[in-house]
């Protein structure tokens, strides 16, 4: 039953969780937007949430590694080249050059960032009619 | 809670912003300033941003350095003043007016902008309350 319930909410929670990453990473972008040479990154949203679902169905939270003999799952180094569930960050393509290398165009940042809390928040109403109706189904009322 | 990490890097540029916003403040109000303590004219001051990587593939920023502007001090014929030379010439700021009121502007928006995102991670996580409501 916890196994249903926790697949029943799972497809959500995983989104939820890969949009809360994005947001910080748009965060960052429009944070950067001054820095010198700082080169804009996003995720591609639906791949990263295919390879999510695919990892989280698979194995469910990851191992600890206890012992010397014990092998790491693999998860997301620390080198900024992918999140910490192993979704690879990417470069923005250029649109306008600018002279210090800044690859920061606020208006995609602003849009994007718009976009993704407006989903996020989609998210969580559907999270919510789902726990809803679960509950309904227990309650039978 | 990765949301709680926009704080973290929008809180990081917000300062950086600000200090930003005080050089400009700093050389606009010693745009005339022809002596200091060390008997030289003022120098224009500007800050250097550095991109920070932080735990969780986000990053934020910090000021790396306060640099002074290394262009030539402009030098004004002006007599009567006590600090000119003898040739009648007095060193004044290398302080452009101009490019300082450009990067008041631009530092203003930029705090105004990561003050928004910071909102909109509070509205968000706000809205995360309220799962199973």
């Amino acid at each position: 039953m916890i196994g249903k319930l926790d697949n029943y909410l799972s497809f959500n929670e995983t989104a939820l969780s890969l949009r809360s990453q994005r947001q910080e990473l748009l965060a960052s972008n429009i944070a950067n937007a001054d820095t010198p040479n700082y080169k804009a990154r996003d995720i591609d949203f639906s791949s990263a949430l295919q390879g999510a679902l695919v990892r989280s169905g698979a194995s469910g939270s990851p191992l600890a590694t206890t012992e010397a003999g014990h092998i790491a799952t693999p998860a997301g180094a620390a080198d900024g080249k992918t999140l910490p569930d192993g979704t690879p960050v990417l470069y923005r393509t250029v649109k306008q050059g600018a002279v210090d290398g800044n690859t920061v165009d606020m208006d995609t940042e602003r849009t994007q960032f718009a976009d993704n809390g407006l989903r996020y928040e989609a998210g969580i109403t559907m999270i919510n009619q789902q726990i809803k109706n679960m509950l309904a189904a227990l309650q039978g009322a | 809670m990765s949301l709680f990490n926009v704080f973290n890097v929008a809180g990081s540029a917000m300062s950086a912003q600000s200090m930003r916003l005080n050089t400009t403040a700093s050389n606009l109000a010693n745009a005339d300033s022809a002596t200091s303590a060390s008997g030289e004219a003022y120098r224009a001051k500007q800050v250097v941003f550095e991109a920070v990587p932080i735990e969780g593939g986000s990053t934020a920023v910090k000021v790396r350095e306060v640099v002074e502007d290394p262009s030539p001090l402009k030098q004004v014929y002006d007599p009567k003043n006590p600090l000119a030379d003898d040739k009648g010439y007095v060193s004044m700021p290398n302080v452009n007016v101009v490019d300082e009121m450009v990067n008041m502007l631009s530092a203003s928006r930029s705090y105004q902008t990561n003050v928004e995102t910071m909102n909109a991670a509070k509205t968000m996580l706000l809205k995360t309350l309220t799962i199973g409501q």
